[in-house]
């Protein structure tokens, strides 16, 4: 096995202490109740997650649905609790933090949604909208004494001055994603998870919203968790990447070291499955299709998850879940057989 | 059919147009459209939202309705039109027979109320008069075709205890009940996961060449058709902008919107630098500007774009027409204004 260390030129990331650091958490739903007076059932979304994000990276999460990828995301911003494991913020535990400490730390953690429609209110101006968090963190009373910074940050997402004060239906979807981009930014956070924030545009209008994090995320030295199903989009923005299969990591890398050379059996169907827009290479590429679907989140076998359609699955698998380890440097894989 | 018709293309559509009324006027959904589909033949129409490829698919399929209308043009079948007054009988008997659809999201498209053995029977006894018994026997042979395990288990579930995946097959299954000749695919994976869009794709490529179907895949993503069709037709704003083989179009794109489509597509073999942007939006079809549809965010027009192009050949593309002035130049090496380029003084 190769082992040289991918070295990423285009990237001068400090390895530095991490600016979020993810260690071992579970989540768990409740489910249905089972008779009337019966206690609701739990189900597990996330089983034992870590990893790290370090400043001044975009680490991309990539997972089918129902693999635990929003729940993540919306773990580390404290929306939902945890039923163990620790969430640091800079090297505090926030695991626990509640009141105020928990309001003050909110301004350093912001959420960009995926659904440009849903997210922002109709009945609000643009002026309202980016003013609101700013109003919740005390920084102003009135939008209006925003007014110009707020146009400032337009002008940063790419927008008129003058969408100050017009409402949401004025504009395309890409523009309103802007719109949610510069909410997100208005209490210079240094640390963003973006849900799946390109998967409602269209492809052209992607692209612009794709360049404008890059953008952002280089010249306001942000740190972003970007939140995906698409890996091709994920390949292009991210630094490292996390994949996530049944609510565990299964692999985290590199961008290249994982798109190159992935290790766990999963990343490589999934990274088999995605199409190429080349007819040539599309056409002889080599599918890896396994048989069966994602296990439902409340049927997950025991052992591996993978483990009733992997190909490489022994007994063991099916008994013992494998330990997500350092296969090479930098390269972690939860696999008994990699 | 009728023997004098059978060296006809399957699918014909000529000048196509499609108007909708709303509220604020008139929108224009179809702009004049042309599209040949020939036997045996996989095309897809590429666009993105609101450039017209569902209504093209709607309208073969006679799903226009009020306050939806054709309001001029054509479509044949084998020859004949499906839009004349005595074409639209035909085209009745010929809609989920001969030409079959497969929806985008199999959820809303299947009766929830009903199980999914009964709902593929229930098309074999309305096109092909079988009884109960024939076409419940026929349905588990369907059910088996697209790759459903343990048919007899599955055809007396509901659609909501099948997984998407599993949901999808059941409508392909329906959609190739009555052998069709045509089968029309809208965005028929947009809603699944990535490994079950594969397993899906797989299977349709699979009846494709087993059934010898015809097939018309909608949809927006380029992956998707590269790896299934043969040709492309790529919409924008309710026209036809391009067409050609699959080979050419992917590889030398001749009109600068598909040029732009496929740099601004990353992908996962290939990590550009920075993608490229197609600056604003799409117009506005209540009132589409004059000339090229693509001339506002096009950064090679000028004043001969006010008039609009028609689709032609050009010397790059022998088999396959482009709707451009400029076709073949190349768009996107012209530098393009950074959105965010004022940014860093920031």
């Amino acid at each position: 096995m190769n082992v040289a260390m991918p070295v990423d030129l285009h990237d001068a990331r400090p390895l530095a202490e991490p600016l979020v650091s993810v260690q071992n958490i579970s989540v768990a739903y409740e489910g249905a109740r089972q008779g009337f007076w019966a206690k609701p059932t739990s189900v597990k979304a996330l089983d034992n997650v870590s990893f790290d994000v370090f400043p001044g990276e975009t680490l991309g999460l990539v997972g089918e649905s129902g693999s635990g990828k929003s729940t993540t995301g919306r773990a580390i911003l404290r929306r939902i609790g945890v039923t163990s494991g620790r969430i640091l913020f800079k090297g505090q535990d926030i695991t626990t933090v509640t009141g105020e400490p928990l309001r003050k730390l909110r301004r350093h953690m912001q959420i960009v949604f995926q659904d440009p429609y849903a997210s922002l209110n109709p009945r609000m101006r643009v002026l309202d909208i980016i003013a609101e968090p700013m109003m919740v963190h005390g920084l102003i009373r009135k939008p209006d004494e925003a007014r110009d910074e707020i146009g400032e940050m337009l002008r940063i997402v790419g927008l008129p001055k003058d969408a100050v004060d017009r409402y949401p239906h004025a504009f395309s979807g890409g523009q309103r994603q802007r719109i949610g981009i510069a909410r997100a930014l208005a209490l210079k956070p240094e640390f963003i998870v973006a849900d799946e924030p390109v998967s409602a545009l269209d492809v052209s209008v992607r692209a612009q919203v794709v360049n404008l994090l890059q953008d952002l995320q280089r010249d306001l030295g942000l740190t972003l968790l970007f939140i995906a199903h698409d890996l091709s989009v994920v390949r292009h923005i991210s630094h490292r990447v996390a994949i996530l299969y049944a609510g565990r990591v299964v692999e985290i890398a590199d961008r290249d070291s994982l798109y190159e050379r992935p290790m766990h059996p999963y990343t490589e169907a999934l990274l088999s499955a995605v199409p190429v827009p080349d007819p040539q290479i599309q056409k002889a590429r080599k599918r890896l299709v396994y048989r069966g679907e994602i296990p439902d989140v409340s049927h997950w076998p025991a052992g591996c998850h993978l483990h009733g359609r992997c190909p490489v699955a022994t007994e063991k698998c099916s008994l013992e879940a494998p330990q997500l380890l350092e296969k090479r440097p930098g390269h972690f894989v939860a696999c008994w057989h990699r | 059919m009728n023997a004098a018709t059978t060296d006809k293309p399957l699918l014909e559509i000529e000048r196509l147009e499609v108007e909708f009324d709303t509220r604020r006027g008139v929108v224009r959904g179809l702009r004049g459209v042309d599209l040949v589909v020939g036997r045996g033949e996989t095309l897809a129409i590429v666009g993105e939202s609101g450039s017209g490829k569902s209504v093209t698919a709607q309208a073969v399929m006679g799903l226009i309705d009020v306050p939806g209308r054709i309001s001029g043009g054509d479509i044949r079948w084998k020859g004949r039109s499906m839009v004349s007054r005595a074409g639209a009988r035909m085209a009745r008997d010929i809609r989920g027979k001969e030409i079959a659809l497969v929806f985008q999201d199999p959820m809303t498209s299947l009766n929830p109320l009903i199980t999914v053995g009964a709902q593929i029977s229930e098309v074999l006894r309305r096109h092909l008069n079988m009884t109960r018994a024939d076409a419940d026997l026929r349905v588990l042979e369907l059910l088996e075709a697209v790759g459903i395990p343990a048919p007899p288990r599955r055809a007396r579930q509901y659609p909501h205890e099948l997984s998407g995946g599993m949901r999808q097959r059941v409508m392909i299954a329906m959609a190739i009940a009555c052998e069709p000749e045509l089968l029309i695919a809208d965005e028929p994976t947009t809603a699944l996961d990535v490994t079950i869009q594969a397993q899906v794709l797989e299977l349709l490529a699979g009846l494709q060449e087993s059934l010898g179907l015809s097939v018309l895949l909608i949809t927006h993503d380029l992956g998707v058709v590269a790896g299934l069709c043969s040709r492309v037709a790529v919409m924008y704003a309710g026209q036809i902008v391009e067409t050609g083989p699959a080979e050419d179009v992917f590889g030398r794109p001749a009109h600068p919107y598909t040029q732009g489509l496929i740099r601004s597509t990353p992908r996962l073999d290939d990590r550009m630098e920075r993608l490229v942007a197609i600056e604003g939006a799409p117009p506005n079809l209540l009132s589409p500007p004059g000339g090229c549809a693509f001339r506002e965010r096009c950064p090679i027009a000028d004043t001969v774009c006010e008039v609009q192009p028609k689709p032609a050949q050009v010397e790059a593309r022998t088999d396959g027409t482009v709707a451009c002035w400029h076709a073949s130049a190349n768009a996107w090496d012209m530098p393009v204004r950074a959105e965010t380029g004022m940014l860093r003084a920031v």
